[in-house]
């Protein structure tokens, strides 16, 4: 019993860490594609938070200051994107590709410049973002163990947590959001009824860009200490799957990363243990989302515009 | 009266001039980057030129490019019939690793049969990763692109799976799969190798290459088949209209094109490779092959030169570093081109720039 509840606690803890750098790129993403425009750059923004963030934590020995930047650097990929493809009328899909390649390419011959490597020198733990409620439990017995594996968590975790709110209120309960949604569905009526749809979404995009650096910086500055161009392998598109699985809504996002979270939890407690293949473990996610996708949630609606540039004077 | 082109109507509208101008405004940017790091852009792009024109960097280039080739073929296949493969790279993978497994458990047969075989079940498994993707749209409606990204992460975890299968796993130190069967090789003999002075790499699967090209041309632009498939693409509603089967053909074009990634993997092991590698991250061949689809506009003999272009940038940018220049240059440059290819807009406004600055002096004109 008191390992079954260790485990748990050890599952619960990794879901957390893995599903919140997830979990800010999947908000990014609902701000872009519910808006209308296609973003699949999120990988290469969270690239770009990665790397921005913890050189900025290391630099400044502040993590706040790396994190704010690691999103400003995802902004600065998003404001790119947004050009191409708000601005100039991009083909959305080719502009993210594009994103997806100058993210990495910049920030790992950046990280050659400055540390003559591929990858940076590790935070210290003054430099990593710091733990809720650390110490707080005692960890000698099982349930205090419990709470420190679950409660004690990285604050970017409780950030996110309050940001699903915030963004779910933001989408649902305020005339931002109903205009932003409106851009995604039907941009010449919201023109019509005098709502600028070019620099909603272009706003739309840049906050994409930003909380997808966020997921960036939280993956080199919790999970690991340094980012490596290894670092951002393909959560960008776990982000943008959580989303679509989500119904392009944020409580939906919430739980798709929660479930991604969850599998890698359970491939860090299973992988150590049991005398399975990690890479049929690994596949675990995967394979339930498809199930998931099958059996309970079957067609996301896309959002009507999504994808299709707007031009004005159509 | 029939207006005669100026030169600047000719670059407003000549979809390849748009592409040579992002190239040449991707190796511009690139030059920028190397001039703010301090690094000298003639030695680095002297470099790149140098490593592939020689005849032995030339073939290196055609190894490079030949998965590149096919992959985006099977990208740009894709984009005409109006879905967006990003689950190509799930398709390169298993098709590579189908034909590794064949070739193992074959390997006795005769090279005349046992490469059709190899290149067969890399077909089969590529297309059957697409048409699973396919079902599941037409089926249950899943939105393709979510299941594509989950059927790469399930090809590459599987692939791994098998690489370290006994049978199949490397008996070395190395984790990768064994070489696969002399008989399945493409490669050129080894004195053919040493006489001609090419890559030591060097194989048959250029020749593959151009005839994928040339199919995939033929079957776009002269069957009826391609037509369908182009129209569901082009407006599936008008298609459906017009009373053709809208399901079946998005299965179709999804089988085809992950053949043809599949094939494209197979390629590689059985000339480049030779064997696959337990890796930790995707590799990205798929993920290449819609770069290349973009820069050759999804027309095949674009791709073709494209991938060639690809292949050179990737040869060469694995030679940047002897200069002291990062091979991640080659990112920025691409991304660049791409990045320029996707507001290709701009170029053809160029047009407009001179009709606003003629009608202004004719306006002056007036007045006088």
């Amino acid at each position: 019993m008191n390992d079954f509840i260790n485990s748990l606690g050890i599952i619960l803890y990794a879901t957390l860490i893995y599903a919140t750098p997830l979990l800010y790129a999947a908000l990014g993403s609902c701000f872009s594609e519910v808006s209308g425009v296609v973003n699949i750059g999120i990988e290469g923004m969270m690239t770009a938070g990665a790397f921005t963030g913890t050189v900025v934590a290391y630099f400044t020995g502040n993590p706040w200051i790396g994190f704010i930047c690691g999103g400003l650097a995802g902004a600065i990929f998003g404001a790119l994107h947004a050009l191409a493809t708000v601005k100039l009328g991009a083909d959305q899909t080719i502009a993210g590709t594009a994103i997806n390649m100058l993210g990495p390419g910049i920030v790992i011959m950046l990280a050659k410049v400055l540390f003559n490597s591929t990858d940076t020198i590790p935070l210290d733990s003054t430099q990593k973002i710091p733990k809720f409620f650390s110490g707080l439990f005692d960890t000698s017995t099982v349930l205090g163990r419990f709470m420190d594996n679950v409660f004690a968590n990285y604050i970017s975790t409780y950030l996110v947590f309050i940001a699903v709110i915030i963004v779910w209120f933001v989408f649902y309960k305020t005339q931002f959001g109903l205009r932003l949604r409106a851009c995604g569905e039907h941009p010449q009526a919201c023109e019509t009824l005098g709502i600028n749809v070019i620099s909603m979404r272009f706003l739309c995009v840049v906050i994409s860009g930003f909380l997808a650096g966020l997921g960036g910086a939280c993956v080199t500055m919790t999970i690991s200490t340094q980012f490596r161009p290894i670092s951002i392998v393909g959560q960008g598109f776990i982000a943008i799957a959580a989303v679509i699985f989500g119904k392009f809504r944020p409580q939906g996002a919430l739980l798709g990363c929660l479930l991604f979270g969850f599998c890698s939890g359970l491939k860090v407690v299973l992988g150590g243990s049991s005398g399975i293949s990690m890479h049929l473990i690994s596949m675990i996610p995967y394979v339930i989302t498809i199930l998931v996708l099958i059996l309970f949630v079957g067609r996301s609606r896309v959002p009507a515009a999504n994808g299709k540039p707007y031009i004005k004077s159509k | 009266m029939k207006e005669k082109k100026s030169w600047i109507d000719f670059i407003s509208e000549n979809t390849f001039i748009h592409i040579l101008l992002s190239i040449i405004l991707g190796f511009l940017v690139g030059a920028i980057f190397l001039a703010v790091m301090g690094l000298s852009v003639g030695a680095a792009y002297g470099r790149l030129i140098n490593s592939v024109t020689s005849l032995k960097g030339f073939t290196y280039v055609v190894v490079y490019a030949v998965p590149y080739i096919v992959a985006g073929l099977s990208v740009a296949f894709s984009f005409k019939t109006g879905v967006f493969n990003i689950g190509a790279e799930g398709q390169f993978v298993v098709g590579a690793m189908a034909a590794v497994v064949t070739s193992l458990f074959a390997s006795s047969l005769p090279s005349i049969i046992l490469i059709p075989l190899c290149f067969l079940a890399a077909m089969c498994m590529g297309a059957l990763w697409g048409v699973v993707v396919g079902i599941l749209k037409t089926k249950r409606g899943i939105n393709e692109v979510l299941s594509m990204i989950m059927f790469n992460w399930i090809a590459f975890y599987l692939s791994n799976y098998i690489a370290g299968l006994p049978g199949i796993k490397n008996e070395g130190s190395a984790e990768a799969t064994k070489n696969i069967a002399a008989n399945a090789s493409l490669q050129f003999s080894k004195d053919f190798i040493k006489q001609a002075g090419v890559a030591p790499t060097f194989n048959w699967g250029f020749i593959i290459a151009i005839l994928v090209t040339l199919l995939v041309w033929l079957m776009i632009e002269k069957t009826t088949l391609g037509y369908e498939l182009k129209a569901v693409g082009a407006n599936k509603y008008a298609a459906e209209y017009g009373g053709i089967n809208v399901n079946r053909s998005i299965l179709t074009a999804l089988g085809i094109s992950g053949a043809m990634a599949g094939l494209a993997g197979a390629l590689l092991v059985m000339g480049m490779g030779q064997r696959i590698s337990i890796f930790s991250s995707q590799e990205g061949y798929g993920f290449a092959g819609i770069v290349v689809a973009l820069i050759g506009c999804s027309n095949p003999f674009g791709v073709f030169i494209a991938g060639l272009f690809y292949g050179a940038l990737m040869y060469g940018g694995s030679k940047l570093n002897l200069v002291g220049a990062p091979t991640q240059l080659i990112s920025v440059i691409v991304g660049t081109v791409v990045f320029f290819i996707s507001i290709s807009v701009i170029f053809r406004n160029i047009k407009y720039l001179k009709k606003r600055g003629n009608a202004s002096t004719k306006k002056g004109v007036a007045k006088a």
